[in-house]
């Protein structure tokens, strides 16, 4: 028993820690621009699909990851300057209506260049075997993820937390007009930060693909999780971003495998088997509810 | 005095399909210390926020330091050497104290004696106690006293303060008022919209009153200093 709440309380800790890479980016640009952006999951899934072509074509999983991060950076530069930018001054209605489009077109582009079937990534070879930790054996490549995933954390807190464009990056989601009149040009800390924002997706996205399908639509389910996290950890703020995807990770992952078992505890065997995983997959909007009833701001909330 | 180093003229600003400002026109030269004055609503902060850039001017022209500014970014205009002290105060709370200190430090316009953390500390005591401190933590005159010490660390070539000692205790006023006073004896030109008229005739050279978005009066401390009427019809004082 307390093997299996290890292995999965791990599991839990690796999506978490790779939801982090996506609500980094997502609160940010909430919390910043004030900017509603559904198509932040179809970053990562672009990503993902980059880095399955190119770790094909060149044999290399470290290049198809590489790639698919710079790749992905130069899309959303692109995006923000020719699209998103003249969509900040708009009422969400608008920006949510204008990248639910993006998802659409984003989904038939990746069908018409790759085809509808999921598309292979394989971890290297190298971490394709598990690993012993204590008692019990654990897949190398996902405790990779949980290195990868912690060492971002760790190099985004000490940019947002210890560096100059950290602070703007703080002050300007928290009252952009001041940070203008500061001197700061924060249109320009926008795009670099949704560029960043964006590669990191695709290295959620590329990481993720040996262990989901790569295929079109996975942005969209995984998006719906990261709106979640931002809103527990307050929007516009990485701390809350980082506690929020790791909540989220444990509670939902945890939650699948331990709530069925102690259900049966509770109910009769029939009932248990089928109100655990409808009840499991519910968690995290409880966990999300519960938290906006005593703090409607989310946990760090950014703004005063 | 030398050339202006702030000139308005004629600006006009609404917002929306309502008009805030007629044609106010409005000079600032380099060294001194000139006020802005009005009851409320008659259009100061607008004023100031067009300035600025924060607002966009609908006409009319503003110069600063020789360059025609209306129409530019708020950023660029911050970087020109306009430093604005908000209505509010507008710290950063989720910064400390420090970091809304030294994340906009610049001097952009080589100032012969720069601001540094130190000295903003050395003028404001009460700052470096609280240095570690969350600016959302801060009561509202340690606040003010950030909000400008952070302006203050551009090295601003114009310092505007929008009422900068609103809401304060007492006190706590007199000591803004000693460090303005400080300022403008170190050569700071400052704009200053404020509600007590007689600590402004004791600052400031020349003051402008608007009413209902236009200038109703201007002149300098004696002449305002000697005319009570003004006061009571244009300030409600």
């Amino acid at each position: 028993m307390t093997q299996l709440i290890l292995e999965q309380a791990l599991n839990g800790l690796q999506f978490g820690l790779m939801l982090f890479l996506l609500a980094a980016g997502l609160t940010l640009v909430f919390g910043i621009m004030d900017m509603i952006n559904l198509a932040h999951g179809s970053l990562y899934m672009v990503g993902a699909y980059l880095a399955a072509e190119v770790t094909q074509a060149s044999g290399s999983f470290i290049t198809g990851v590489g790639v698919a991060m710079l790749g992905t950076g130069v899309l959303a530069v692109v995006l923000e300057v020719v699209l998103l930018r003249r969509l900040y001054a708009r009422n969400h209605l608008a920006q949510v209506l204008a990248t639910f489009a993006l998802i659409l077109i984003a989904n038939e582009c990746v069908r018409i260049v790759w085809g509808a079937q999921t598309l292979m990534l394989n971890a290297p070879d190298a971490l394709s075997g598990p690993v012993r930790i204590g008692g019990f054996l654990y897949p190398s490549y996902r405790l990779l993820i949980i290195g990868v995933g912690a060492l971002i954390a760790g190099l985004l807190y000490v940019l947002v937390a210890r560096t100059r464009i950290g602070m703007w990056v703080r002050a300007g989601a928290s009252n952009r007009e001041m940070t203008e009149a500061l001197g700061i040009n924060v249109r320009l800390l926008f795009t670099a930060v949704f560029a960043f924002g964006a590669a990191l997706c695709a290295l959620a996205g590329a990481m993720l693909g040996p262990l989901l399908a790569v295929q079109v639509g996975m942005g969209e389910s995984i998006l719906i999780l990261a709106f979640v996290v931002i809103v527990i950890g307050g929007i516009g703020s990485i701390r809350g971003a980082l506690v929020g995807s790791l909540l989220v990770g444990l509670v939902d992952t945890l939650g699948r495998a331990m709530l069925p078992a102690m259900l049966r505890a509770l109910f009769s065997p029939e009932v248990a088997s089928s109100l655990g995983p409808a009840l499991a997959s519910v968690l995290i909007y409880v966990l999300m509810a519960a938290i906006l009833f005593w703090r409607p701001e989310g946990l760090f909330p950014a703004r005063a | 005095m030398s050339e202006h180093l702030l000139e308005i003229e004629g600006l006009e600003t609404s917002y929306g399909s309502s008009q805030v400002l007629f044609g106010v026109s409005l000079t600032v030269a380099e060294g001194e210390v000139a006020t802005l004055l009005g009851r409320n609503g008659m259009g100061k902060t607008t004023t100031v926020r067009s300035i600025c850039g924060l607002e966009k001017a609908g006409g009319g022209s503003i110069r600063f330091a020789g360059q025609r500014i209306e129409g530019w970014t708020p950023d660029r205009i911050g970087r020109a050497g306009i430093a604005l002290v908000p209505e509010g105060r507008q710290i950063f709370p989720n910064l400390t104290v420090r970091e809304n200190l030294v994340a906009f430090a610049a001097n952009r316009h080589a100032a012969r004696e720069p601001w540094s953390l130190d000295r903003i500390y050395a003028f404001f005591p009460s700052l470096e106690k609280r240095s570690g401190n969350l600016g959302g933590r801060l009561s509202g005159g340690e606040q003010q006293m950030l909000a400008i010490g952070r302006a203050l660390m551009t090295n601003p070539r114009l310092l505007i303060l929008d009422e900068a000692t609103e809401g304060l205790a007492p006190l706590v006023r007199e000591e803004i008022w000693r460090c303005l006073d400080a300022l403008r004896g170190s050569g700071q030109t400052i704009l200053v919209i404020d509600k007590y008229v007689e600590r402004l005739i004791a600052l400031a050279n020349r003051h402008t009153i608007l009413e209902r978005g236009q200038v109703a009066w201007r002149g300098n401390s004696a002449e305002l200093d000697a005319d009570h009427g003004i006061w009571h019809r244009l300030l409600g004082v």
